[in-house]
């Protein structure tokens, strides 16, 4: 999903009907139309009622409760997030989330950048090829890319031990040690995730205006300049963007640890998705994985409104 | 709503023609290509190597896949695994079940996409604004975050363990919607006025002018939608439960859950899973390459 007008807008998106009021364009027919628009509407917001603000609401209610999935509601205040507050499986959980994002957020972006920047230089050859390659790993499910990587880290069967059994190293534990098995995802997710956000910012720096180039190389900038004070400055926007997103996509990851490392080696590396899902359809503490999804949920809005206040005061100050 | 990866919203732009530069020495070009070539190559080879790999394993035959030294390049070809994997897992039946969710989902979802994008855009009330924020509002709260009572929802509707469950919840994206929302801000109010004056009513305005009119949008969010769903695999995964209507992820998924993985199996059955989006993109390429992504985010 996606916070797409978030640039263009306030710093919350409360402010979004104010902000485009304000814009000057032609007045659009106000109030004259009702039955259109709620007839082009209508399915949007009946699918909006029932899969989330039922769900949504329910979900706060449930964390209240200790229901279990069947029979009925119990009301048991805030002990869910008491027993939250002292489950070392949940913190155990969210630390390893923290350090998952902290770790795969930057080597994404980066990594996306640093292709796009590759793939819009005009002395570069062979771009459109390349571009493809980027691409094929969008195409494959996370299941998938759980798959090729457990199979390329392989402890005893893998391709990248038996390169370091070659090179003289030892091998290395990669999937029976907790940091090792985290890298692994950590790597796998930037290979899965770089073709959308270079796609963002290949079409980011293309609409960066030429000619602040061309200005630049008269004034005898060198490329890491021109980078630095033209491309940078000019794509801003999308790089909000695209963090804020990869960082609220890494903070959901799910099916491609099911598929890699399952949350292993035991349940060290089970990031929080996987912990209310668990907690939730295994051990059918509904009540609880409910409360866990409101920490998520919690989280997620943090994050989305930092980075946006964040990125206005980035912004101002260009 | 079922997790999807991030669409921005996009408006047609015709890629930007590259600068021409002047005929200059082969010396000079192959000077400045060299470094930029040969980083975007090294990239490449550390792109695609997992791929190869992964391929190039699935038609190695039991023996050779744990024999040490490795080899990259097959001794023996074998396509025993493919037929095994064909034979264990029923992929025509979760193909079909893959193709219809992903199919009937995308239809959906690019027709509802483009006329709430259209109101969004042409029409204003309070209603319509608290529309908008309430849409922005879903892009923090994913389908993740309310699993549980998701699932409790979709059990009450009576959609548990069918195909409905999945597709009906997935209709509504917000990226869907914001792509289009930004496309329509960009075609002129004079149209519609035209239209209207003309005595065309406001919904034949949009089906025959505005719908057509935003095809490239449509055709981009199609394979977006389709991708997304065809790879889905928490929302199967708890709305199905029998195996006949499981989708390709969750009935991969089942391959790896046994202690010891059946390598031999997992990898040729991997790459089967595959091959359907990999020939679509091929086939739509040119579009998904073309992509305008980001046109919506500038100032």
């Amino acid at each position: 999903m996606t916070l797409a007008h978030a640039p263009e807008r306030g710093p919350a998106p409360a402010h979004a009907p104010a902000a485009a009021a304000a814009r000057p364009r032609r007045r659009r027919p106000y109030g004259r139309h009702t039955l259109a628009p709620l007839a082009l509407t209508s399915v949007v917001i009946v699918l909006f009622a029932l899969f989330f603000v039922w769900p949504g609401a329910l979900g706060l209610i449930y964390s209240f409760t200790d229901y279990r999935g069947i029979g009925d509601l119990e009301l048991v205040g805030l002990e869910n997030y008491q027993q939250l507050a002292g489950d070392a499986d949940f913190w155990s959980a969210l630390t390893r989330t923290f350090l998952y994002v902290a770790l795969s957020v930057p080597l994404t972006v980066a990594l996306a950048l640093g292709i796009a920047v590759l793939l819009t230089n005009r002395f570069a050859r062979g771009t459109s090829v390349a571009k493809v390659v980027f691409f094929l790993p969008w195409l494959i499910s996370p299941i998938v890319t759980g798959v090729v990587w457990r199979w390329l880290f392989g402890e005893s069967f893998g391709f990248v031990n038996y390169v370091l059994g070659r090179a003289g190293a030892d091998p290395l534990p990669w999937s029976s040690d907790a940091n090792l098995s985290l890298a692994v995802v950590v790597v796998a997710s930037a290979w899965a995730n770089v073709a959308f956000n270079m796609l963002l910012f290949v079409a980011a720096i293309r609409n960066v205006p030429p000619s602040y180039y061309e200005a630049a190389q008269l004034d005898g900038a060198n490329a890491w300049h021109r980078f630095r004070h033209i491309t940078l400055p000019g794509i801003a926007p999308t790089t909000f963007m695209v963090v804020l997103l990869s960082t609220i996509g890494s903070m959901k990851e799910f099916a491609m640890v099911q598929a890699l490392n399952g949350g292993g080696p035991g349940t060290q590396n089970r990031l929080i998705v996987q912990y209310i899902y668990e907690t939730g359809f295994n051990r059918a503490q509904i009540g609880y994985a409910s409360a866990v999804s409101m920490v998520l949920m919690v989280i997620l809005l943090v994050i989305a409104l930092v980075q946006l206040r964040f990125e206005k005061r980035i912004r101002d100050a260009f | 709503m079922p997790s999807e990866p991030a669409l921005a919203p996009a408006a047609p732009s015709p890629d930007r023609p590259r600068p021409r530069t002047r005929r200059t020495p082969l010396g000079v070009r192959v000077a400045r290509a060299t470094p930029s070539t040969l980083a975007l190559a090294v990239l490449v080879v550390l792109f695609l190597f997992p791929l190869v790999w992964f391929v190039l394993s699935s038609v190695k035959p039991g023996g050779e896949l744990f024999r040490f030294p490795l080899t990259i390049w097959p001794e023996t070809w074998t396509f025993d695994g493919y037929a095994r994997a064909w034979e264990r897992v029923d992929f025509s039946l979760y193909f079909r079940n893959t193709a219809l969710v992903a199919t009937v989902t995308t239809v959906l979802t690019v027709f509802f996409s483009a006329a709430t994008g259209y109101a969004l855009a042409k029409y204003r009330s309070w209603w319509l604004s608290a529309l908008f924020v309430c849409i922005l509002a879903t892009t923090m709260l994913p389908t993740e975050v309310i699993l549980t009572p998701t699932f409790t929802v979709i059990r009450d509707l009576g959609l548990y363990d069918s195909l409905a469950g999945i597709i009906i919840p997935s209709v509504i994206t917000a990226s869907g919607i914001f792509m289009f929302r930004q496309f329509f801000l960009t075609v002129p109010d004079e149209l519609l006025d035209a239209a209207r004056i003309d005595g065309a009513g406001e919904l034949t305005t949009f089906f025959r002018i505005m719908l057509p009119l935003s095809r490239p949008i449509a055709i981009t969010l199609a394979i977006f939608s389709f991708q997304w769903r065809w790879n889905d695999y928490i929302w199967p995964l708890i709305v199905l439960s029998d195996p006949d209507r499981f989708t390709l992820q969750v009935a991969l998924r089942s391959l790896l859950g046994a202690e010891n993985i059946d390598w031999t199996l997992l990898l040729p059955a991997s790459v089967i899973s595959i091959v359907p989006l990999v020939v679509l993109f091929f086939v739509a390429q040119r579009y998904v390459m073309s992509a305008d992504l980001s046109s919506g985010l500038k100032d």
